[in-house]
């Protein structure tokens, strides 16, 4: 449990954040450029002293101001993988691989240099300068140092946004593998939704160096209240689904999620894998019966639940399919061809080719520990 | 050509041995003054960076003077150093080492702030939240990254004490086989008659030990580099 009450100050900017969340998977901060993400981070690691505040990991107080206690950074063991990697340019990739290791209180065997490399795929690099890396490996050898601290909480600030894009899909099951094989909790600050999907299960948003809510991706990202944070163009819905069975002769996977099954082109993890699935607003059409004779290979029966009209040409539904939220983009004809208004009966209308592996992310589960290696082959 | 007289090599030896024990009994103390003005605000700063690079714009005799009026036999420093020596050290090498020290550390500091200034403080940051304390930080991450500036203040410190001349005739006068260096030996020549022979010997002496010097930290520099990068 991460509980976080902070009042800090930088310059003109104003930092007022308080949220509590569990501290397992990966905790995701996001926020707009200059919401505060990075100041909150700092603050956590010790990095910055706040003003006033409590900060709380797992009944161990890093920060009470009331009370005058302040952890000096060295002694919150928190990792920190920072933005632009950090490594030491006068150690080799051993040397800063084991500065924190050697460091680490208590002896924790847990963590051995061998399998955090082999984990980390770092074992060729070990004697290299820090000088000759790539960007990516640079990266890779800034989790390993950080994990190897032995820390009981992983902070990132923006680790991936250094990277083009074919390395930040490099380097996310490295990220994943990270979670599912040493299970430390991350704490992940990015601007970016699309790393949030894929590898978050809790999300504080932030604006204007406040928390504006917390919760589970799902819940936040659906969220119409907080669209104008989550961002318009990327509006969808995330579900969990889990898969029920391959149709490898017409390549398609069937998911079950509790509104129904839902068909996708053929994916690679085996059936009983659990999945975090994004659906965009629009890629949902929406019926008023349901259809016959259509391509569409997901329908759903749903129910209106919320209406985003902000009088633009195009108008989000919020629909309730047994529960689960689902989004649709109309235009504003149709909304008004079909006379919908909230509490309506409607049919979602899926495409199947509309969602393809960028949209489709493995949670943590049994058998986890294999499936981030899997992925890194796949997107190789 | 260069078979020395006993007078010159005992010149060399006092110049070589003045110079190296100035720059290691200033070195902790300039890499301390160029942290604390590197990275410290404080009452009182512009005073000590002035205070430091005073030495850089007297005349070097006035700077020998008052280190005569602070070390001399009633000098407060000087009464305090006897009463545990048992000694000064006016008139002796320990004496010139120390106005040679005094001249030069204004340019140890400068290179050594010089090369902290430019210390990325991110790394040192990395380095607390990996679980090293300040002082550990400074040995296992500031100190190896200023290192080739530590090098150069020190070559140029030392470079800078071979060549002392006004603060440390003033200071600790021009003994033989005590406080004789290079210098002062030339100097000491060119006053004798029929001495330009032996003034020029030592002019040139003077001018391999410097390239000497140079060529020094130049090597030391690359190998630095190359471990690196």
């Amino acid at each position: 449990m991460l509980e976080v009450d902070l009042e800090a100050r930088a310059g003109a900017f104003r930092l007022k954040a308080a949220f509590s969340c569990e501290t397992a998977g990966i905790v995701a901060v996001y926020g707009r450029s200059g919401a505060g993400k990075t100041t909150l981070v700092n603050a956590l690691a010790g990095l910055t002293r706040p003003e006033r505040g409590i900060i709380r990991l797992g009944g161990k107080t890093l920060l009470d101001s009331q009370a005058g206690i302040d952890l000096r950074p060295e002694k919150r063991r928190l990792g920190y993988v920072f933005q632009e990697g950090r490594l030491f340019p006068h150690l080799d990739v051993r040397g800063n691989l084991l500065y924190g290791a050697r460091r680490a209180a208590g002896g924790d065997s847990r963590l051995e240099l061998g399998t955090v490399a082999a984990v980390l795929g770092l074992e060729d690099l070990l004697n290299r300068r820090v000088h000759d890396l790539s960007g990516g490996e640079k990266q890779r050898v800034a989790l390993g140092r950080a994990l190897l601290a032995n820390p009981e909480l992983l902070l990132m600030d923006e680790p991936l946004a250094a990277l083009d894009q074919e390395r930040k899909d490099e380097l996310i099951p490295f990220i994943e593998a990270l979670r599912d094989r040493f299970g430390v909790p991350v704490v992940y600050v990015t601007h970016a939704m699309p790393e949030i999907l894929r590898l978050a299960d809790m999300l504080v948003l932030m604006s204007d160096g406040q928390v504006v809510a917390s919760g589970p991706v799902e819940e936040i990202t659906s969220r119409l209240d907080l669209r104008p944070l989550t961002g318009r163009y990327e509006a969808g819905a995330a579900i969990r689904a889990r898969i029920a069975r391959h149709d490898p002769a017409y390549g398609l996977t069937e998911l079950d999620f509790a509104g129904g099954t839902l068909r996708v082109p053929l994916l690679d993890e085996p059936p009983g894998s659990g999945l975090r699935l994004r659906i965009r607003a629009r890629d949902v059409a929406l019926a008023l019966r349901r259809p016959e004779d259509t391509s569409f290979q997901n329908i759903f029966a749903a129910r209106v639940a919320e209406i985003a009209d902000d009088s633009g040409p195009q108008i989000d539904l919020r629909l309730d399919v047994s529960g689960v939220p689902l989004w649709a983009r109309i235009t504003r004809r149709a909304f008004v061809d079909l006379d919908l208004a909230e509490g309506r009966s409607v049919f979602a209308l899926v495409k199947s080719v509309a969602i393809d592996r960028h949209s489709v992310a493995p949670l943590p589960g049994p058998g986890g520990l294999d499936r981030p290696r899997a992925g890194l082959e796949n997107d190789r | 050509m260069f078979d020395l007289s006993p007078a010159e090599a005992e010149a060399l030896r006092l110049s070589l041995k003045v110079g190296f024990w100035s720059v290691a009994a200033s070195l902790p103390l300039g890499i301390a003054v160029a942290w604390l003005l590197a990275r410290r605000e404080f009452p009182g700063k512009t005073l000590l960076n002035g205070i430091v690079h005073l030495p850089l714009v007297l005349p070097p005799v006035v700077v020998g003077y008052a280190l005569l009026l602070l070390f001399g036999r009633n000098g407060p420093l000087g009464q305090a150093i006897e009463a545990i020596f048992g000694k000064t050290v006016i008139f002796t090498w320990q004496g010139a080492a120390l106005a040679a020290a005094i001249m030069a550390f204004p340019l140890m500091v400068r290179a050594i702030r010089l090369s902290l200034e430019a210390v990325d403080k991110k790394l040192e940051a990395a380095a607390r939240t990996l679980g090293a304390g300040p002082l550990d930080v400074f040995v296992t991450v500031t100190l190896p990254l200023i290192l080739p500036g530590v090098l150069a203040g020190a070559i140029l410190a030392f470079a800078r004490s071979l060549g002392e001349f006004g603060a440390t005739i003033t200071f600790v006068s021009n003994i033989p086989g005590e406080t004789r260096t290079l210098p002062l030996a030339l100097y000491s020549l060119t006053q004798q008659p029929g001495g330009e022979a032996g003034a020029l010997r030592l002019a040139i002496l003077s001018v391999l030990l410097a390239f000497a010097a140079l060529a020094g930290s130049e090597i030391l520099a690359r190998r630095l580099k190359r471990g690196r990068t």
